[in-house]
Order: structure tokens, then sequence, then C-alpha cells
């Protein structure tokens, strides 16, 4: 049996003072495998990432389950405990910590979530490493060029070696050359830790890079 | 090649997020510590000064000297600190020592000096009244022996076997009774009372120097005791230090000598009190100030915690989004201010104990009271409590804010 990472089942949002119902497609995202959002301002993107994020509770009807998870059915403690082990994200403003060095960034993931044992300076250096800037380790993040950062950013992702990582809007302001690597890299950093890849966007060329890997299953959805 | 450990916790976090800001940070940090030194000091001095003044005054119920101010009289005969308001007669020893009410009476004759130090002629019942025995040397048994306090051998010098010359008047600077030498025979033990900035010898000393100031030291030995014999009569001590019998004394002993006898009778509990009043006053003052001073530093704290917080709300959102609970974001920003608490306790307590040191220096050099740097009343507690208190409590709503913010804007298009 596939193992689902994403299942949702005719689940639909109100916020508070608002008279529109969101409603949302069905999911069934194998683990592994990429999921395309789009959507225009409004369309409820944000708040797709949010319910799978556990940073929503579903209240409106439907179900969602994450890697097995209903996160709705959590307490708020053992949400924020399961989205620290769980969820992975990058966000379109990576809100790395100026007051820290880019080593130490990409550890208060590990830190947040109680994970920072004895061997979490190996991890960091190990996903510094693979990401290619294991060089920038002792940096701040305002001697970072805008490429550099977003991979500092998608190290302290993956560090935690989540099971689904969503990322907002990764090539935006992006030029062509800088979306593929940044594409390349976030791909890659997602198969390497067999999390399933979830990118909310509008840009087309999120899809035509996608389109052109055969390795995994992709899936495209429009809200 | 070895890997560097990673380490994290709230403290060292909040460490860091606090000098991300080095301006602001340094800002509060100095007013912290404007507000702890102020408060700090006043309880230093404070304390020690009042410490220092019961010490002297302990077991001394009534000081009985000539007319005049009685707060000038026990400040001159207590603390020698003033001076006196004249003499008595030496007869009033005899009668007051007769009095049924009166336990003990302690006579002391001033007028001289040592390098601003005062020669007391007294007996030797006013170094049993503060316990004190030489710590070299003997007691004075003979005219111009002298015993110097803790203070005056250090400051002059002069040991057991060493001869000097007293100044006339208290200030020093007055003429010198060079016709009539002391010699030191003891020094006293360090004792923080007033004894050691003393130089103490016999009551007969203090008539000697004065009698040979008069002539006396050019007379034969046979003339010299005519002369005294003749001055006998008219022989003074400068003033008394009484204690009671009962404390029934109290109420009548005081008003029976200030409307009975040309001598005055006050009470160093009724004028310390009456001057801890008017000091007080200035003490509390300045405790105000300092209070006000280290409140001021607390919203200045809230102000920036709350800035930083504000600027920093989408980076305390990525916190929680990474798996961070709410109570770990809050006392994040707690730490924040417990940091600025513990760096303005170290400064403005380091500036406080300091400044105390060196105001007691001061003080030592101006022959006044013993106060010193370095040390901990008990009373001084209140100034860290009352810094993790401001701080903490400046705190308390960006902690809220932060507990309390939405992550999901997180997720929300930059604009």
């Amino acid at each position: 049996m596939t193992t689902r990472a994403i299942k949702s089942q005719s689940l639909t949002y109100r916020w508070a003072g608002s008279s529109r119902m969101l409603s949302f497609p069905d999911l069934a995202v194998p683990a592994g495998s990429v999921l395309l959002l789009r959507g225009a301002s409004g369309s409820g993107k944000s708040t797709l990432l949010a319910l799978l994020a556990g940073l929503l509770t579903v209240r409106d009807g439907g179900a969602l389950r994450v890697d097995g998870i209903e996160p709705s059915a959590l307490s708020p403690a053992e949400r924020d405990a399961w989205r620290g082990r769980t969820i992975g994200f990058l966000p379109q403003r990576l809100h790395l910590s100026q007051a820290l060095d880019v080593r130490h960034n990409v550890a208060l993931a590990l830190w947040a979530t109680g994970a920072l044992g004895e061997s979490a300076a190996m991890q960091v250096d190990a996903v510094l490493q693979q990401l290619g800037v294991a060089e920038l380790a002792g940096r701040r993040p305002h001697q970072l060029s805008g490429g550099q950062a977003q991979r500092v950013a998608l190290a302290r992702a993956l560090v935690t070696q989540p099971k689904l990582l969503l990322a907002d809007e990764p090539t935006a302001s992006l030029d062509d050359e800088a979306a593929a690597r940044a594409l390349a890299a976030l791909d890659q950093g997602a198969g390497s830790v067999g999390a399933t890849l979830l990118i909310a966007t509008h840009d087309r060329r999120i899809g035509d890079y996608f389109e052109r890997q055969t390795g995994r299953e992709v899936q495209k959805v429009s809200l | 090649m070895s890997i560097t450990p990673i380490r994290i916790n709230l403290l060292t976090l909040a460490w860091a997020q606090l000098w991300s800001r080095p301006l602001a940070t340094v800002l509060n940090w100095v007013l912290l510590a404007l507000g702890v030194t102020a408060l700090s000091l006043v309880i230093l001095i404070d304390s020690q000064v009042e410490q220092a003044l019961q010490r002297d005054v302990q077991g001394i119920d009534l000081v009985v000297g000539a007319k005049g101010s009685p707060l000038q009289l026990i400040l001159a005969g207590v603390y020698h600190l003033d001076v006196p308001t004249g003499n008595i007669p030496l007869s009033a020893v005899a009668q007051l020592r007769a009095h049924p009410l009166v336990e003990t009476v302690i006579p002391l004759s001033l007028g001289d000096s040592l390098s601003g130090f005062r020669i007391v002629g007294t007996e030797p019942a006013y170094l049993d009244h503060y316990g004190l025995k030489p710590v070299e040397g003997r007691l004075w048994t003979a005219p111009l022996e002298a015993v110097l306090g803790a203070d005056v051998a250090d400051a002059t010098g002069l040991r057991p076997g060493q001869r000097f010359v007293g100044s006339h008047g208290l200030g020093g600077g007055g003429d010198e009774h060079a016709e009539a030498p002391y010699t030191v025979v003891g020094v006293l033990p360090r004792s923080a009372t007033v004894l050691d900035r003393l130089v103490l010898t016999g009551l007969e000393s203090v008539w000697a120097v004065h009698e040979a100031a008069h002539g006396g030291a050019s007379l034969d030995a046979e003339d010299r005791a005519a002369l005294a014999d003749a001055l006998a009569e008219d022989r003074e001590v400068t003033l008394l230090l009484l204690r009671y019998r009962t404390p029934l004394a109290a109420v009548t002993l005081p008003r029976a000598i200030n409307s009975g006898t040309a001598w005055q009778a006050a009470s160093p509990a009724v004028e310390m009190s009456r001057l801890g009043r008017l000091i007080g006053v200035g003490a509390e003052l300045m405790q105000g100030f300092g209070a006000a001073l280290l409140l001021v530093a607390g919203l200045s704290v809230f102000v920036g915690l709350w800035h930083a917080v504000r600027e920093r709300l989408p980076d305390l959102a990525m916190l929680r989004m990474l798996g961070a609970r709410p109570r770990q974001v809050a006392l994040l920003v707690l730490c924040e201010a417990l940091w600025l608490a513990l760096l303005g306790l170290a400064l403005g307590l380091l500036l406080a104990q300091g400044l105390t040191a060196g105001l007691g220096h001061w003080l030592a050099l101006q022959r006044s009271v013993v106060v010193s740097g370095w040390i901990w009343p008990t009373e001084l507690i209140v100034v860290p409590a009352g810094t993790l208190l401001v701080a903490l409590g400046a705190a308390a709503l960006p902690a809220r804010s932060a507990y309390r913010l939405d992550v999901t804007t997180l997720l929300q298009a930059p604009r």
C-alpha cells in the first residue's frame, strides 16, 4: 500500500469574521512526490499551507491527514512538537536570525524541536555541506547573497529531516538561472531526506522544471 | 578535523538577540545600571552610617556639658564631629557620680589635637565602655602618656615609645604644645568606633599641657605642685558621658540638670532621632530618586523590548513554525530582560560599591564616620530584587505579545 504524505477530503475553512468559505480539492499525495499548488492571491494557498502545518485546525468540515496523522486532533503542544518533527518550511521571506551565524541559524530548528543533541553539529555541518554552503557557516545572514541565504534557509528546513517540505514561492524575484539553481537545490534537498515536496507558487517556471524531471511523481493542483 | 559543538539554549539565544541591537542594549544597560547605582549607594551609606552611629552611642544614656546646642553636644561628645559647647567644672563629675540615678560617669576633656585627630583626656573606663584594650603596649598610667586609636596610629606611623606634640585646637594647625610632649604607650585595635580616630590620655595630661603652657614648664617641681594646687579648684572637663542606673532616670535626670544647674544634659537617643529625621528626609529623597531612575530604566527596557518583539515578530513566528512552543518564545523575551537586569545589576553594584569605598576613603581622610565599600548589608537585597522585578515586569507585555503571536502571518505574501 502506498503511504500518503497528504490525504484530504472535503476540506473547508472559513476565517473568523469572513463570510467566504474556502473549499479545497481532495488531495492524495504519495510520500516522496512533488505537489505544485497554484492559485491567485486569496485563493486559499496560505490557508492550506497553514492547515497542513497544523497552524490552523480543521473546524469547518472535512478531513486532513499528514504523514498519517490528523494534526487537528492533537493538542496545541503536541501539534507544535509534531510540526517541528514532520514539517520543513521554506518561507518566501527567509527570516534568518541576524543575531546568529549560518550554523546556529540552521541549528535553531533542532533546538526548537528539542532535538539539539550531541550529534547536532554533525547534522548541521552535513546539511550545509550537502547544499554547498558549508564555507559560509560562520557568516551572518546579512553577509550572504540572496541565493546563499535561500540555501541556508533550506538547510534549516531540512536539518530535522522532515516528512513534508513546504516551500512558499521559492523562485519569486529570482532570474531564470538563479531560479533553476534554487529549484535543483530544493528538489535534491527534499529527495535526500525523502521528504514530500509541496510548492505553493504561481511561477510557471516551477512547473516546467518539474515536468523535465522524471524521477519523482509530480501533481499539480490549482485552487 | 574536530567538529565545533553547537550550544543553543534560551540564555545563549537571548544573549545573541540582545546584542543584535547593541545601541538599544547599551542604552538600557546604562539606564538600569544608573538606577541600581543610585539606589545601592544610598542603602550602602545609610546602613553603614546608621550602624556606625549606633555603635558609638551604645550604652551612653546622657551627655552633660556646657549650655548650648544639645545636638552639638552629642556630635562633639559622642561622635567627635563637632566642637564642644564649652567646659564644665570638674566638680560636676563627683556630683553626678554621687547621684542615685547615675550608674557611671565618664569625663572627657577636649581641646588639643594631633594631625587633626582629637586628643581626649579621659579615664580607662572610656575604653572599657567600648570593650577595648591596647593591642600594642599598655594603658596610660601617668600624665602625658597616650594611647592611639588604630586610624591615628596608621596615619601618623607612631608606635609605643615614640613621642609627639599636640596642637592647640581640635582641627589641627594650632600652636604646638612643645613644652609638654606626649609619649605613646599603647595602640588600640581597630573597632570601627569613634575610638579609632582618637588619641586617648588621662585627664591630668590635658591639665598638665595647659598648665605648662601657662609657664609651668619653667618652674621647679615644688612651684609646679603649688601652681597645680592653685589651679585645682578651677579645673574643668569638657563633657560627661552618663549611664543611668534605672530607665526612670530618663524622665527626671535631664530635666533636673537642665533646670537646676548651669550645665546642659542632652540625650543621644533624642538628638540622634531628631538628626535622623533631618537626614532621613535626604536619604529617602535619594532612595526615591534611585527608585525613579530604576523605573525609568524599566520603562526604557519595556519600550526597547516592545519594539524588538514588534520588529522580530516574523523571526519569532519562524521559531514557532520550526516547532518552538509559545512558552519558549515568551521565555526568550523574558530572558533578554533577565540579561539586561543582570548586566545592569553587575555594573550598578560595582559602581555603587566602588563609589562607597571612595567615599569611605575620603571620610577617613576627613576623620569622619567609618564607611567602607565591598560589603553586603542585608537591606541591599532590595536592589537585585527590585531590578529583576522591574526588568521582568517591563518584559511581561512584550513576552505576552510573543506568546500570542499569529504564526500564519508567515504565510502571507510580503508587501
